[in-house]
């Protein structure tokens, strides 16, 4: 393994100081002379048209500056998900329709001097509403007759998707590797289960906060909470019918985005209502809001079929995939493709079936989420390994070694099928699975544990273990693109601007590392500016787990290009050839007699004196392939046989991390997943009535974990090297997410004998089960 | 209706007119510009917004303003500067514990009151303090790892 300077070092992370000290960073801590208030009217129905509204009265209001309705603002059909273009997500939202499609949809929305007073112009807009039948259940939206959720006839994809809404249907693919039914032929066992994955809101602490003001040129700036700059720049200049030049797009720092805010959520509204009023403008979501009018993980429900034979090979595996997008498909064709094109890699075996439909509810809309659909996956593949081990008889531990990819390994399903849909030749550059199961196992304590709870006492609360193995494809291969800018400041210094979004991942950070180490200066050289579409070159913003490897390739890459001039400026001052110097801790050194002279003489000679530049450049990346992270999971719960109540009480969690650029932040990121992960298995949970309103959109109705609900969580990085990443890093992180779900199904399955198939294994549902059993 | 307040904040003493019913986090944030306090819920489950009150954590969206008066109270930037940074704050950055820094400034200064009263706490007690505080990036471990440091940065076993 190479030994870096930079790279591989606990460097703090650049934000760290001013975050600590409370300084005014985030979209919402500044305050605009003259701005106006911005509050949306939501829906109370699940499915009804607008008849009609009167905005009259409120905006007679005093204080009330506009009203936007269905009536006053352009229909433009697009889709909120941020993406690149032609995005692969369905165009079937407008602004503001004259139909509602789930509780929390968008009615009408003002501009107030105040939030007291936007807020009592909501309640003086008259609306008309023509209740329609709705459908909340997946499995009875393509039924004959269900109410059609998007009758609206300019509804449409811009690539090749099946897609009927007419039936409710958002997406369908299917494909075969192999023969499926050939491979089941020659199992010993088959087994066969349905599984149930729930609703899942990312709760970022700061909810989506957007302020939009004008330049000194009048044009628009906007200022918001969110993952992907530039995507929001185009659809907001979409949906306003504006060019993109009238639009800048700033990402301050972000208070946590998991998918949530790789997404328009707000922005157009708070645009349109500043182009409106010629005034700033500030619109921050309610905690409330978040819960009834973001997004969420999208609820699935699945169906597995696995065959094995008695030596452990796996015949034959096919997953039927329903995904309930909700009332808007953004995101719902790329996260359901993730359930095969990110998730099934990981498995080797020759035959493979998937059929996947997406189909609109009348519920939340669903979008894109911290594991993007492999989540899903990981959960259904980690319980039917667990119950293939089982039914040969084999430790879980060697089925998943036998019977997963290796480094150098390719995969039929790479070639058929990627997120947006083509598939991508590729192999397996690294995978560390099999260090991360053997040195998981041996931290957990694996085959003691497995022992010592196969003779436990009896009593009411049982023990048990479990684990499970995830993969997670980083980057959308062949389609995500990132760009770094670049040049020197007189003492040597450097600016770095990255379209890349930091949005608490510490990603200015890691890329900073990376323009350090190929520069051979100290981190505190590097200025960062990143996220602004007026300033930084394009990104495709944070998201598939890519920013360190794509965006950290374009930033060697104009690092690279720096050297190569900075080296020229030298050749002339030392009067040596420029292949006799190398750059040394700032300064460049001649390998034959020694002379040496720093950045900073460099930099003032070719920005004051001689043959006058400036040492700058610019430059790009674009994935090839998807490189995989991998990981191995083990969970020790304790269930309470009277309550149901299921506890973790240790958790390992290995992971396969390429080169870590800044291992600490690396295992903050795993860490945070595992987490979330965690919570997402055993508490987190939507409740909606029977029309459709969520019942709990608060936090101490929705449940996300705090410091005293943690287990001992132990991580362990394991190192490879991706020979196609920057300086041997990778996809990492994201891929944690996806082990708690199946780690503590099958510890649960070990300590009390029933299998969770449903999450979040909640008391009720794990106390059913257990009475079931018996 | 207006009522006149006069409180101390960071140290420094103030004398405002508020509305009975405005919050203290408006106020904190809109009225003195001090940005550290977030909102997060607005209805006192996540933490974000606390500030100390005489020594105290509390919630300052669901406080009224009306109830500084006469308080000391203390938000993060009154605890230390870029020269000068609280240890907590020095053992936040040191220890990875902050991601977004959404929920730092309520994180640090519910560690800050545990710490003032019990300078050796346990991890069990540090969980307990920071039990309203969420955060969604950490996991937590990264945190209590930096609140345990910042303790034995001030008994001086740390540096």
């Amino acid at each position: 393994m190479r030994e870096f300077k930079v790279v591989g070092k606990n460097v703090v992370k650049v934000d760290a100081l001013p975050l600590a000290l409370g300084k005014p960073l985030f979209a919402e801590d500044i305050e605009i002379k003259d701005m106006l208030h911005a509050k949306i009217l939501h829906s109370p129905y699940a499915h009804a048209r607008i008849k009609d509204i009167d905005t009259s009265e409120a905006e007679a209001l005093p204080g009330v500056h506009a009203v936007l309705c269905y009536k006053n603002v352009p229909r433009v059909i697009h889709t909120t998900a941020g993406q690149s273009w032609p995005e692969p997500s369905p165009y079937d939202m407008v602004m503001f329709d004259n139909k509602v499609r789930y509780v929390g949809d968008r009615v009408a929305a003002v501009a107030a001097e105040t939030e007291e007073i936007a807020e009592k112009a909501l309640s003086l807009i008259k609306v008309e509403y023509e209740p329609l039948p709705a459908v909340f259940d997946p499995e009875r939206a393509m039924d004959e007759g269900a109410p059609v959720i998007h009758d609206e006839p300019d509804c449409k994809y811009l690539i090749p998707v099946s897609y009927n809404p007419k039936r409710n249907q958002c997406a369908h693919i299917e494909l075969e590797a192999g023969n499926f039914e050939q491979g089941i032929k020659e199992a010993d066992f088959v087994i066969e289960h349905k599984f149930k994955v729930h609703h899942q809101q990312h709760c970022s602490i700061e909810p989506h906060s957007c302020i939009c003001y004008f330049d000194h040129l009048g044009r628009l700036v906007i200022r918001s909470s969110m993952q992907v700059p530039f995507h929001v720049r185009r659809i907001v200049a979409q949906c306003l019918q504006v060019p993109e030049r009238m639009i800048r797009v700033i990402k301050p720092r972000i208070g946590g985005g998991f998918g949530g805010k790789q997404e328009m959520v707000i922005e157009d509204v708070c645009a349109m209502l500043a182009m409106r009023t010629k005034r700033p403008v500030k619109l921050v979501y309610t905690r409330e809001e978040e819960f009834t009018s973001a997004r969420v993980r999208h609820p699935m429900v699945m169906w597995a079929k696995t065959g094995v034979k008695k030596n452990g090979t796996i015949t034959a595996i096919m997953l039927k995939v329903l995904s309930n997008a909700g009332a808007y498909g953004t995101h719902a064709m790329t996260v359901m493709n993730n359930t095969c094109a990110k998730a099934l890699p990981l498995f080797r075996c020759e035959n493979i079936k998937w059929v996947a439909d997406a189909v609109y509810t009348n519920l939340l809309p669903g979008g894109a989420f911290r594991g993007y659909g492999v989540t899903h996956a990981a959960f259904v593949m980690g319980v039917m390994m667990d119950e293939m081990a089982e039914a040969i008889g084999m430790d879980p531990v060697n089925f998943w070694k036998m019977n997963t990819i290796k480094e150098g390994e390719t995969h039929p399903i790479f070639r058929i099928l990627s997120e947006t849909g083509r598939g991508v030749e590729m192999a397996v550059g690294s995978c560390a699975l099999p260090e991360c199961i053997d040195r998981g196992a041996e931290t957990f304590g694996w085959k003691d544990k497995r022992e010592r709870y196969k003779n436990q006492p009896q009593g009411p609360v049982r023990y048990g273990v479990g684990m499970s193995c995830m993969v997670q494809g980083g980057t959308v291969p062949m389609l995500d693109m990132a760009s770094a800018s670049a040049k020197i400041n007189d003492d040597g210094s450097f600016n770095l601007m990255i379209g890349a979004a930091d949005l608490g991942t510490g990603a200015d950070t890691v890329l900073a590392q990376i323009f350090a180490e190929t520069l051979d200066i100290p981190i505190e050289d590097v200025i960062v500016y990143s996220g602004d579409t007026d300033l930084t070159p394009f990104d495709k913003g944070a998201y598939a787990s890519a920013t360190t490897y794509v965006a950290g390739m374009a930033v060697l890459k104009t690092a690279t290009k720096i050297k190569e001039q900075i080296l020229e400026v030298a050749a002339d001052i030392l009067e040596e050839p420029k292949q006799d110097l190398v750059l040394r801790n700032k300064g460049v050194v001649s390998g034959k007699t020694g002379k040496r002279v720093e950045f900073g003489e460099i930099a003032k000679r070719a920005l004051h004196r001689k043959d006058q530049f400036q040492i700058a450049a610019t430059d790009s990346a674009v994935s090839k392939l998807s490189p995989q992270s991998f990981a191995a999971h083990f969970a020790e719960v304790a269930v309470d046989t009277e309550t149901g109540q299921v506890k973790v009480l240790s958790y390992v969690a290995a992971s396969d991390c390429g080169t870590a650029v800044n291992p600490k932040l690396l295992e903050g990121q795993v860490e945070g997943a595992v987490l979330m992960g965690m919570s997402y298995a055993l508490t987190e949970e939507f409740i909606f009535d029977e029309n459709g309103k969520v019942l709990n959109p608060s936090f101490s109705g929705y449940k996300i974990f705090s410091a005293v609900d943690i287990p001992k969580i132990t991580t362990i990085l394991i190192p490879s090297y991706e020979p196609t990443g920057p300086y041997g890093a990778k996809t990492a992180g994201e891929v944690n997410v996806n082990g708690p779900l199946p780690a503590i199904s099958n510890a649960i399955y070990n300590a009390v004998g029933v299998r969770m198939y449903e999450s979040p294994f909640t008391p009720e549902k794990v106390l059913r089960a257990i009475k079931m059993k018996r | 209706m207006k009522k006149e307040i006069e409180f101390t904040i960071n140290g420094k003493k103030k004398r405002i007119s508020v509305n009975t019913n405005d919050l203290l986090l408006e106020v904190i944030r809109d009225e003195l510009g001090l940005y550290g306090p977030k909102y997060g819920c607005g209805t006192g489950e996540c933490g974000a917004c606390t500030v100390l009150m005489d020594g105290k954590p509390v919630l300052s969206c669901l406080t009224l303003a009306a109830r500084a008066d006469k308080k000391n109270i203390v938000t993060i930037e009154g605890i230390g500067t870029e020269e000068s940074p609280h240890p907590l704050q020095e053992a936040f950055v040191e220890e990875g514990a902050i991601q977004c820094g959404y929920c730092t400034p309520g994180m640090i200064l519910s560690a800050k009151a545990l710490l003032d009263e019990n300078p050796n706490p346990s991890e069990e007690e540090i969980k307990t303090a920071i039990a309203g505080n969420l955060c969604r990036c950490t996991g937590y471990v990264k945190v209590i790892q930096a609140i345990q440091r910042a303790a034995k940065k001030i008994g001086g076993e740390v540096r």
